[in-house]
C-alpha cells in the first residue's frame, strides 16, 4: 500500500456509482434492508454493476448474481461495497 | 376411484411457474380467493396416468417463505397448517435453471418445512443458451428430491413432472440442508415444546410471523411473545444469519453440479433492448406512445363488441316483451334485471381488451421497465411506479384497474391507489360529457385547428387525472402506514408474450368482472326499478286518473300520451319523490330535482344518465336519439323564471359533479372486495361526493 492510500480509501454505497461502473457488496447498513437484498440474490463478495439510471436519477437497475435488479436510490444506499483504490 | 394427490406449485416470480401450471391443468382450472387474502388462488386437475390424479394449487410467485407482502403468508400457511383444507401431499418448486443461486433458497426452506418436494428446474433452454451446465442427477442426488429438467412454454418435460408427482414419496426425502435449530436452540426447541410444533423451521416461521398466521390455536400468542422476551428473540439477525447459511450450502452445491462452460455474453438481446426502451428520454416517450395505442384500441376495438351486445340486449328485451304477457313481471324482467345485465356485459370487450394489453406487457417483461421508467415520478404524489397500470387502466373502467392494484406490495401505496383510481375519467363518464358538451359548448373552431368541444372534453379528462394526483399526494400525509416501501424488483428478460396465457387472462378477469360486479349492479338496478316504477298508491292512481280523461285522449297521439303518462308517473315514483327532496341541497349546484332523478339513477352507474334524462324529458332511450334527448333538454325552461335550464354554468356545474362524485356500484363492490372491509369504499363514497359537491358549488357560482 502506498503512503497516504488510506485517506483514500472510501467506503463506498452501491447509490453512489456511475452507470456502466461496478464494486463488490462488503455489507448492509439497514439490517430489515439487508434480509430482502440476501433474499434477491444480493451478498457479500457478490460483484454489482449498474446497467442503467431512470430519469432524475432514481431508480436504479443493476445486474448482481447473474440477474438483472432494480431498486431505488435509497435502497441502494444500505449497500456497502468493498473500498478499491 | 382414482387417487388424489394434491400438490401446491410454488416458486419465484418470472420463472415460467404460472405456464407450469398452465401445462399441467389445461383448461380445467378455477380461480377463487384465498380466505382473508387478495391473492389469486388457482387450482386445477391433471390425469397424471390411470390411476392418479393430481389437484395442483398455484400459490403466489415469492422469493422467499418469508413474506414481502402481507398476503404471501398464505404460501406459508397452506404448507405448514397441517389442518388447511389446501395442505399439500407435495410441493413442486419451480426454479429458474439460468439462475439457480437465487431461486434454490426459496426451495430449501420449503425443503426443511418436510413436506415431501420435486424440483423443476424451468427455463433449461435459456440455462443451456447462457453457456450453464447442469448435472441434474447429482443435483438430484444432493437434494434427495426428484428434479426436472422443463421447458414449459414448449411443454418439454411436462410428461416427466407428471411421472414424478405420480410417483412422489409420501415421506419427505430431501437431505437436510442448514442446521435450522442450531440457530437459536433454546429458543426453537421451547417454541417446539410449547406449541407442539414438530419442525424447528416451522417454529421459525411461527415466531417470526405470528401476528399475521391465522391457523395459530388461540392462546399461542401469548405463549410466543413471552418466549420472545425470555429467549430476547431478535428476528431479523436470526433470518439474515438463517439466509447467509442457505447461500453457503447452496454455493457448495452449486459448484459441485453446476459448470459455466462458455462466458456469458456481454451484450445481451435484453440489453439491446434496454438502451432503447429504459432511455431516460426516449424510454419515457415510448411509453406515451404504447399508451396512446392501448387507448386507441379499447376505444376503437371494443366499439364493434359493444354495440352488438347492445343490440342483443335490446332485441332480446324487445323479443321478451312480445313473449310474455304484459305485465309487473315482464317489466321488471326487462327493464330491472336484463336492463342491469346488459349494463355489466357491456363493459365486458373494454375490460377484455384492456387485460390482454397488460397480460402482453407483462408476459413480455416490458410492465418491469414501466413500473421502473415511473416510480420516481409516482412516489412524488404518494403512489409508486406498480401505481401506473391501475391509473391508467382506470381511463377504461375502475373496476379492472383496481383489480390491478393487486401487483403493489405495500398496502398504503396501494390503498391510496385504489382510493384515487375512480378519479380518472372512465368511459361511462363519457357518454354524460358528450351530452352537456354537446348542450353547451358552441362546436367551433379556435386558432384554425382545435375545436372548442374537444378542448372540453379533453379539460375533463385532465381535471380528473389531477385530481387524482392532488388527492393522492393529500392521502400519502393522511394514511399512516408502518411498512416500509420497496421497490426492489427483478428485470426480467424479454420474451415473446404466451397467447394461451393472454387469453386465459381476459377470459379470467372478464369472467370476476361479471360475477363480482354483475351481482352488485342487478341488484341495484331491481331496487332503482322498484323504485322508479312504484309510488305512493293515491299519487299514481291520481296520476292514472288524469290521464285516462277523455280530454288527454284526445289532445295526445297514444304514443305521445304514453310519454307524458311516464314521465309524469316517474314524477311521483317514490325516486320521484326522492328527487324532489333532495332539490334544495342540490339546487345551490344549479340542478333541479330532474337533475337529482338522474343524480340518484347515476349512482347505480353513471351511464344511467343519459337513459334517465331520456325518461324524464320522454323521448326514447336510445342512442340515435341522443339528439332528441338534446333538443329537449335544450327547451328544458325553469318553471319559475322561465330561463333554460342547462346553462353553461349548470352543465359544468353537472359536469364537475361526474367527474368527482363516486356513482358506481361496480366500483364499491371491487373495493370492498379488494380491501376486505366497508371502511375503504364509504370513506371513498364520502370523500368523492363531498369533493364533487363543493367543486360543483364552486363552479356554478363562479360561471352563474
Amino acid at each position: 500500500m502506498q503512503f497516504g492510500a488510506k485517506f483514500r480509501v472510501r467506503f463506498m454505497n452501491l447509490s453512489e456509482l456511475q452507470k456502466g461502473q461496478s464494486g463488490t457488496i462488503s455489507s448492509f447498513s439497514d439490517e430489515e434492508m439487508s434480509v430482502k437484498l440476501m433474499e434477491m440474490g444480493c451478498l457479500p463478495g457478490e460483484s454489482v454493476r449498474v446497467d442503467y439510471i431512470a430519469a432524475f436519477g432514481d431508480p436504479m437497475a443493476v445486474t448482481v448474481a447473474g440477474y438483472q435488479l432494480s431498486m431505488r436510490k435509497s435502497e441502494a444506499a444500505t449497500i456497502i461495497l468493498t473500498p478499491t483504490d | 376411484m382414482k387417487n388424489l394427490i394434491r400438490v401446491a406449485l410454488l416458486g419465484n416470480p418470472n420463472t415460467g411457474k404460472s405456464t407450469v401450471f398452465n401445462s399441467l391443468t389445461g383448461l380445467h382450472q378455477k380461480v377463487g380467493n384465498f380466505p382473508g387474502v387478495t391473492v389469486d388462488k388457482k387450482t386445477g386437475h391433471c390425469t397424471l396416468s390411470d390411476t392418479h390424479v393430481a389437484e395442483i394449487i398455484d400459490l403466489p410467485g415469492i422469493y422467499s417463505l418469508y413474506p414481502k407482502a402481507k398476503d404471501e403468508r398464505i404460501a406459508f400457511e397452506v404448507l405448514a397448517d397441517k389442518k388447511n383444507k389446501l395442505h399439500p401431499d407435495a410441493a413442486v418448486v419451480v426454479a429458474d435453471a439460468s439462475n439457480l443461486k437465487r431461486n434454490l433458497l426459496l426451495f430449501t426452506q420449503v425443503a426443511d418445512l418436510k413436506i415431501p418436494v420435486i424440483l423443476a428446474l424451468n427455463m433449461i433452454d435459456v440455462a443451456e443458451k447462457a453457456g450453464l451446465k447442469i448435472d441434474i442427477d447429482k443435483l438430484s442426488r444432493k437434494l434427495g428430491v426428484p428434479v426436472i429438467p422443463l421447458n414449459a412454454r414448449n411443454k418439454q418435460g411436462i410428461a416427466e413432472l407428471k411421472a414424478a408427482i405420480a410417483r412422489v414419496s409420501p415421506v419427505p426425502t430431501q437431505k437436510k440442508t442448514i442446521d435450522v435449530a442450531s440457530l437459536e436452540p433454546a429458543f426453537l426447541s421451547e417454541v417446539q415444546q410449547r406449541l407442539s410444533i414438530e419442525e424447528p423451521y416451522e417454529a421459525l416461521h411461527v415466531a417470526n410471523q405470528y401476528k399475521n398466521l391465522l391457523y395459530l390455536e388461540e392462546g399461542s400468542v401469548p405463549v410466543i411473545e413471552e418466549l420472545i422476551r425470555k429467549h430476547n428473540f431478535q428476528p431479523a439477525k436470526i433470518q439474515l444469519a438463517e439466509t447467509a447459511a442457505r447461500y453457503n450450502y447452496i454455493e457448495e452445491l452449486l459448484s459441485d453440479c453446476v459448470h459455466q462452460e462458455v462466458p456469458p455474453a456481454a451484450e445481451t438481446f435484453t440489453s439491446k433492448i434496454d438502451k432503447v426502451l429504459t432511455h431516460k428520454v426516449f424510454g419515457l416517450l415510448i411509453f406515451v406512445l404504447i399508451l396512446f395505442i392501448i387507448f386507441q384500441s379499447i376505444f376503437s376495438l371494443a366499439e364493434y363488441p359493444m354495440s352488438l351486445i347492445e343490440e342483443g340486449f335490446a332485441s332480446f328485451s324487445g323479443w321478451l316483451i312480445s313473449v310474455m304477457p304484459p305485465g309487473v313481471l315482464t317489466d321488471l324482467l326487462v327493464n330491472g334485471i336484463v336492463a342491469g345485465l346488459g349494463g355489466v356485459v357491456i363493459f365486458v370487450p373494454q375490460i377484455a381488451i384492456l387485460f390482454a394489453f397488460i397480460a402482453v406487457l407483462e408476459d413480455t417483461g416490458y410492465m418491469a421497465r414501466v413500473i421502473f421508467l415511473m416510480d420516481r415520478i409516482m412516489r412524488k404524489v404518494g403512489l409508486n411506479g406498480r401505481s401506473v397500470v391501475p391509473l391508467i387502466s382506470g381511463i377504461a373502467c375502475a373496476v379492472p384497474a383496481i383489480m390491478a392494484t393487486r401487483t403493489i406490495e405495500n398496502w398504503k401505496d396501494r390503498l391510496i391507489t385504489i382510493l384515487v383510481t375512480p378519479l380518472m375519467s372512465c368511459a361511462a363518464r363519457l357518454p354524460v360529457y358528450v351530452l352537456l358538451i354537446s348542450l353547451v359548448v358552441p362546436d367551433e373552431r379556435v386558432a384554425g385547428i382545435f375545436n372548442l368541444q374537444g378542448l372540453a372534453l379533453l379539460f375533463m379528462y385532465l381535471l380528473g387525472l389531477f385530481a387524482a394526483i392532488g388527492v393522492a399526494y393529500l392521502m400519502k400525509f393522511i394514511i399512516g402506514s408502518k411498512e416500509r416501501s420497496f421497490l426492489l424488483m427483478e428485470m426480467p428478460i424479454y420474451r415473446m408474450p404466451r397467447w394461451s396465457n393472454v387469453a386465459m387472462t381476459m377470459y379470467d378477469r372478464a369472467l370476476a368482472f361479471v360475477v363480482q360486479a354483475g351481482r352488485v349492479i342487478i341488484a341495484v338496478s331491481i331496487i332503482l326499478w322498484v323504485m322508479a316504477t312504484y309510488g305512493p298508491r293515491e299519487r299514481m292512481q291520481a296520476v292514472d286518473a288524469k290521464y285516462a280523461t277523455a280530454e288527454m285522449q284526445q289532445r295526445y297521439t297514444p304514443e305521445e300520451l304514453e310519454h307524458h303518462l311516464g314521465s309524469e308517473k316517474l314524477e311521483n315514483s317514490y325516486v320521484g319523490i326522492l328527487g324532489k327532496s333532495i332539490e334544495p341541497v342540490i339546487k345551490p349546484l344549479g340542478f333541479d330535482w330532474k337533475i337529482g332523478i338522474a343524480l340518484i339513477t347515476s349512482f347505480a352507474a353513471r351511464e344511467v344518465f343519459v337513459g334517465t334524462m331520456a325518461t324524464i324529458y320522454s323521448v326514447e332511450a336510445d342512442d340515435s336519439h341522443m339528439d332528441s334527448v338534446r333538443e329537449k333538454m335544450l327547451q328544458a325552461t325553469n318553471p319559475h323564471t322561465g330561463l333554460p335550464v342547462f346553462t353553461i354554468a349548470t352543465a359544468f356545474s353537472l359536469m364537475v359533479f361526474y367527474a368527482f362524485a363516486m356513482q358506481c356500484m361496480s366500483t364499491l363492490a371491487i373495493v370492498q372486495r379488494e380491501t376486505k372491509s366497508w371502511k375503504w369504499p364509504l370513506v371513498q363514497l364520502a370523500y368523492m361526493t363531498g369533493m364533487a359537491y363543493v367543486a360543483s358549488l364552486i363552479t356554478y357560482q363562479l360561471l352563474r
